[in-house]
């Protein structure tokens, strides 16, 4: 395909759209007010069909505040329905936004003679088309959704600047917020103003319900990815710009290797935001989930690896070889692990072959003592605060020995023999 | 480790009610519970106490299944819980539920019936009966037919009580039933508790009264993450054990265990 | 309809009443099989809505709902692909299903391995798969066989498009789901009220709420057709939680819940087919939705209108109390008691005791005489039930509750207008039934 100067500007419109979503969108999501957003993104068509018939035109500040003033209707009368009418937050949100959608669809269809916008378009949006609609600034002719998602991105920007930490400590804490002067209530209505506003900026581009997409999934995605306030902002708004332009290109790229033509931009963003989050979930280094099995599967290997050093010292110490004895019937641990924990110790240089027995090096005699002293002194520690039987004091200190620091170790104490009577090898530092 | 298991089971008495081994608990990549291991004789009362956060709940949620555990063995009179799941009944904490749902107290014992009734049967008249007998032995059957949320907190608990009481069990779990309750209800409770045991069932309430623990209870278990002391009241009870339960944690062991628990956790 | 009116005038020829009757007695074929098809819905939907309602998972019904578009598309897509016609209803509904089931696996997987809390997690498979249904229905539009236009309808609904066959097809789903909800409404209950009671006794909670899930999923494809994917939430929670306005009952919730959903179904069929451009789906919602707001107004269980009254009353009865008691401590010194000396036993606006005062010669507790007042014997009496109420209620907080006498006034002043006769008894129990003539503080020294 052929890559157009309108192409360039859906990729720019949708990128703006996407990023003045992820801004109110992060807020929702750290509240979990994730299905607000969602609520509020519906019940724009009512309002822009209110402001339709109202004024008869397409006056772009009338819908602006036609939308705003439903959606704020929509989170007061979630809160009404819900703290006067006793219903849970969920149910009362699906009340209140269907049936406003409902009046959205029934109004616009008294409406659809005499309007050039349909409720498709309201849904889906219509980013292709959207280049064509210009207006100019200065000497600059400028598609007209670029110039309302750009402010609305700016506005958005300014208010969660200068707003900050009030949004900060309202979404972490709100009885502290109450207790430093800040009203909640006040951060949520101007939440909802941000996201009904930015809805009804972005649902030419990507159409009402796709707005959600933008809101929360980006959002979604980088609270996975960081877990810090600020950098939350920044992975989102990237994450969602990289979804938009990805997005239009699959389009327009995808389809045609299967013999069609194209398909929906908006849709194509959603799904490609959608897999981003994906990628996340599955690969982010703090909580995806593959990367915390990999992080146990590590643990394990550590584990398995300290055990071994552990079982050579103390055979060393009864002044036993280790010809007789099997690595894996002694740690009950397969024997493909053993062998790979092995390997890696002779690499670590820890052990040695002198064949047919496994001796310690100096080094890795060092690393043992360490690891029986923690065992010991954990015994010791237990017996004293905690009385239980011999083998469950060996049970628990098996397990405790492998996550003892040597700062812990200190503050562990010091001991000559353990309650078995071993004794403890010496601390490394005296 | 089954080998291991089964020879420590040997050791513990075949006739306990409950019997733990080496039972240890994390909740939200925290440790709650740390080698818990007892044995609870049958047909006692007995208190759990323990400061907050020291397990007590998570110790009888986890003996029936209720949260997953990390490792460790329970068995209820020397078999699987699994298989003996009708003989246990359950009184959870009042907060635990939605009071607003739409039930009415009479409703909420025949739910203890329903295991007995079985699956897709409607509930029987003779369900209702021994329902309403369940409410009159703590004192509600003037209130059977009230909505649940026009109860007073210590009618709810009694209500739950009830339930319990319906379900004919042989242990009964109690997870704080005296929890803000009014002095009524405190006697409902205490005569129900006695009643149960002179009729050899076995009872086991987290608690924490500990003024009333020598007039309500036989046995005691002291937890805090793991059992400090169990055993009869009189020996048990002491101030040394209370000071070792209530003087705060053992920060090294709870570090320590924190660091495991989150290493393993899969989230 | 003639072009050049203005946006305001969206008159319409208003239908005689004989074919207004004719709607409404279902004698029309068209709108007969329509009317009878969003009422069967309606049953259902109501019916399965109650417990969805309950186990508050409102809004995974969203999602499922919306993920439902790409298995239409899907099912439209492989159906065209082997060669079949692409609009066996049947085929898109199975498609439907499949995927709806799918968003709520992800749902429950999303909210299970990550930090993810549930709000995020349904609008995450709510948004993405229906932005995956969008693309693919691009798709299948430029399909060159099985004409894909008519799958646009299942978004908002197209009621019209239904026939015989499909109102036969939702009536026999409906009353399937009838029976299977009613026969499992016990184990239902205990999953809703008390999951881990339910665990605890060994119900297998999740296979449980598998199959209230699908139930779920079952009602919204049945809803695709007449109500759309974007709405078809609407009928399974807004009659359910108009319902809990009226009863507190599980049996008589389902009851009212389906009631409300058929009624809905049939209003809203009937309106459309009587005013034009009234879509059918959104019309039902909208029902269905006054529905909510009179129940949510006038409903006898929480209602707004029965809770203000209630306030309304005890604010009435706590007023009078206050001035018989006024009027007795006066009276004490001497039988007629002027107004000021009502007035300043306790700060309030001259208005209202001039008010209290009439009320209190309405019901004949006083007597008035120029600017003095006297209780009559009636008067006396409940005067002195209140008093004696006040009295038991303030000596049982000094005596039990160690409050300082100064105060004890002011709290029981709060109390004592809730007290029942049991209450009263078992107050006189603790403290001996004397009967109690002073008050237990100097009455100058109020606190």
């Amino acid at each position: 395909m052929i890559w157009t100067p309108i192409d360039t500007w859906i990729c720019v419109i949708a990128s703006l759209c996407a990023a003045a979503c992820v801004l109110p969108g992060c807020i929702l999501v750290l509240r979990r007010m994730s299905l607000m957003g969602d609520a509020i993104s519906h019940t724009v068509l009512p309002g822009i069909a209110i402001a339709f018939l109202v004024t008869g035109s397409r006056e772009p500040t009338a819908m602006l505040i036609g939308a705003v003033i439903i959606g704020l209707l929509t989170a007061f009368l979630v809160q009404a329905i819900e703290t006067l009418g006793k219903i849970e937050t969920g149910a009362a949100i699906g009340i209140v936004f269907t049936v406003l959608f409902a009046a959205g669809l029934v109004l616009m269809r008294q409406a659809v003679d005499h309007v050039d916008i349909d409720p498709d378009c309201v849904l889906y949006g219509a980013v292709e088309f959207a280049y064509f609609d210009q207006i100019t600034i200065g000497s600059w002719a400028v598609p007209r959704a670029a110039v309302v998602n750009g402010v609305a991105l700016i506005a958005n920007a300014i208010i969660i600047l200068i707003f900050y930490k009030e949004f900060k400590i309202t979404s972490f804490d709100s009885a502290l917020a109450m207790t430093q002067g800040i009203r909640p209530s006040t951060m949520h209505y101007l939440l909802m103003t941000m996201t009904a506003a930015t809805a009804v900026a972005a649902f030419e581009t990507v159409g009402s319900i796709l707005v959600i997409a933008m809101l929360i999934v980006p959002a979604s995605a980088a609270y996975l990815l960081t877990d810090k306030y600020g950098a939350m902002f920044l992975i989102a708004i990237a994450i969602a710009i990289v979804g938009s332009i990805g997005g239009h290109i699959s389009a327009v790229t995808i389809p045609p290797v299967f013999g069609f033509s194209g398909t929906s931009t908006a849709g194509a963003m959603a799904v490609v935001v959608g897999f981003l989050f994906f990628l996340t979930w599955i690969f982010s280094p703090k909580h995806g989930v593959w990367s915390a099995a990999m992080r146990r599967k590590r643990v394990q290997q550590d584990i398995i690896r300290e055990d071994i050093l552990g079982l050579l010292w103390r055979l060393e110490e009864r002044s036993r070889e280790n010809s007789d004895i099997s690595f894996e019937n002694a740690l009950c641990i397969p024997k493909r692990s053993v062998k790979r924990a092995i390997r890696h110790l002779q690499k670590l240089g820890n052990i040695c072959l002198e064949y047919p027995l496994w001796r310690l090096t100096e080094q890795g005699r060092k690393e043992a003592a360490l690891i029986v002293r923690s065992h010991r002194l954990w015994e010791t520690y237990l017996d004293k605060h905690f009385p239980q039987d011999v083998y469950q004091l060996h049970q628990s200190a098996e397990r405790l020995e492998h996550v003892t620091s040597t700062q812990m170790q200190s503050r562990l104490g010091d001991a000559e023999k353990d309650p078995h009577g071993s004794k403890v090898p010496p601390s490394p530092d005296n | 480790m089954t080998q291991r298991a089964s020879q420590l089971g040997s050791e513990h008495s075949p006739h306990a009610a409950v019997s733990v081994h080496d039972l240890t608990v994390a909740y939200h990549r925290k440790p709650v519970l740390w080698d818990v291991d007892l044995d609870i004789p049958s047909g006692k009362l007995v208190a759990i106490v323990g400061p907050n956060g020291a397990g007590k709940s998570t110790l009888i949620k986890a003996v029936m299944e209720l949260v997953p555990k990390a490792s460790g063995l329970i068995s209820i009179y020397g078999k699987q819980f699994r298989k003996q799941r009708h003989r246990v009944a359950y009184v959870p904490q009042r907060e635990s539920v939605d009071w607003d749902f739409p039930i009415d107290a009479i409703g909420v014992v025949s739910m203890g019936r329903y295991r007995k009734i079985g699956w897709c049967r409607p509930v029987r008249s003779q369900d209702k009966r021994l329902a309403m007998d369940a409410l009159k032995r703590v004192g509600m059957e003037e209130y059977a037919d009230r909505q649940i949320s026009q109860l007073s907190g210590g009618q709810q608990q009694r209500v739950f009580l009830a339930r319990a009481l319906a379900q004919d069990a042989d242990i009964y779990f109690m997870d704080e039933p005296f929890a803000s309750v009014d002095a009524a209800t405190e006697r409902a409770i205490v005569h129900v508790l006695r009643d149960l045991r002179s009729s050899g069932k076995t009872v086991i309430v987290v608690h924490h009264d500990l003024q009333t623990v020598s007039d309500y209870f036989d046995h005691v278990i002291m937890l805090n993450m793991r059992v400090v002391a169990h055993g009869t009241v009189e020996e048990v009870f002491t101030n040394e054990n209370l000071r070792k339960t209530y003087g705060g944690r053992l920060t090294l062991l709870d570090e320590a265990a924190g660091l495991l628990a989150r290493q393993s956790s899969k989230v | 309809m003639n072009a050049g009116h203005s946006i305001s005038d969206v008159s319409f020829v208003f239908p005689t009443a004989e074919q207004i009757w004719r709607v409404l007695v279902l004698e029309e074929y068209n709108t007969r099989v329509v009317i009878l098809g969003v009422m069967a819905l309606g049953i259902a939907a109501g019916i399965v809505g109650t417990f969805l309602l309950l186990r508050k998972r409102a809004l995974t019904a969203d999602a499922l709902s919306h993920a439902t578009l790409p298995g239409i598309t899907v099912a439209f897509m492989v159906m065209v692909g082997l060669g079949m016609q692409g609009k066996s209803m049947f085929g898109l509904m199975v498609g439907a299903f499949i995927f709806g089931c799918v968003g709520v696996l992800l749902i429950l997987g999303i909210r299970r391995t990550t930090i993810l809390k549930d709000d995020a997690a349904i609008g995450i498979v709510l948004s993405v798969l229906f932005g995956l249904g969008l693309c693919l229905l691009r798709l299948a539009t430029e399909m060159p066989t099985g004409n894909a236009a008519g799958l646009n309808g299942f978004i908002f609904g197209k009621a019209s498009s239904m026939v015989a066959g499909d109102t036969k097809a939702i009536s026999i789903v409906a009353i399937c789901i009838g029976v299977i909800v009613l026969t499992l409404r016990k184990e239902f209950t205990a999953l809703c009220f008390d999951e881990k009671f339910g665990a605890a006794q060994g119900w297998p909670i999740l296979r449980l709420d598998i199959v209230l899930m699908s139930l779920v999923a079952i009602v919204t494809v049945i809803a695709l057709q007449s109500v759309g994917l974007v709405l078809a939430v609407a009928m399974l929670i807004v009659p359910a939680a108009s319902a809990r306005y009226w009863c507190t009952k599980i049996g008589s919730l389902l009851l009212v819940s389906a009631l409300i959903g058929c009624l809905g179904g049939w209003l809203g069929g009937v309106v459309s087919a009587l005013v034009p451009r009234m879509p059918t789906g959104p019309v039902i919602v909208l029902v269905c939705g006054g529905w909510f707001v009179f129940s949510f107004i006038f409903g006898p269980v929480n209602g707004i209108v029965v809770r203000l009254w209630k306030v309304w009353r005890l604010n009435r009865r706590v007023a009078m109390q206050h001035i018989l008691r006024a009027m007795f401590e006066v009276s004490s010194e001497d039988t007629l008691c002027n107004f000021e000396s009502i007035a300043n036993t306790r700060s309030w606006p001259q208005t209202q005791v001039k008010r209290l005062l009439s009320r209190l010669e309405r019901h004949r507790f006083a007597t008035r005489k120029g600017n003095c007042w006297s209780l009559t014997a009636l008067g006396m009496a409940e005067a002195k039930r209140v008093v004696r109420n006040h009295r038991l209620w303030e000596t049982y907080l000094i005596n039990f509750a160690d409050i300082a006498p100064n105060h004890v006034d002011r709290d029981a002043d709060m109390i004592e207008h809730v007290l029942g006769t049991s209450m009263v008894e078992k107050l006189e129990a603790l403290l001996g039934n004397d009967p109690i003539t002073t008050s237990p503080h100097p009455l100058g020294e109020r606190g």
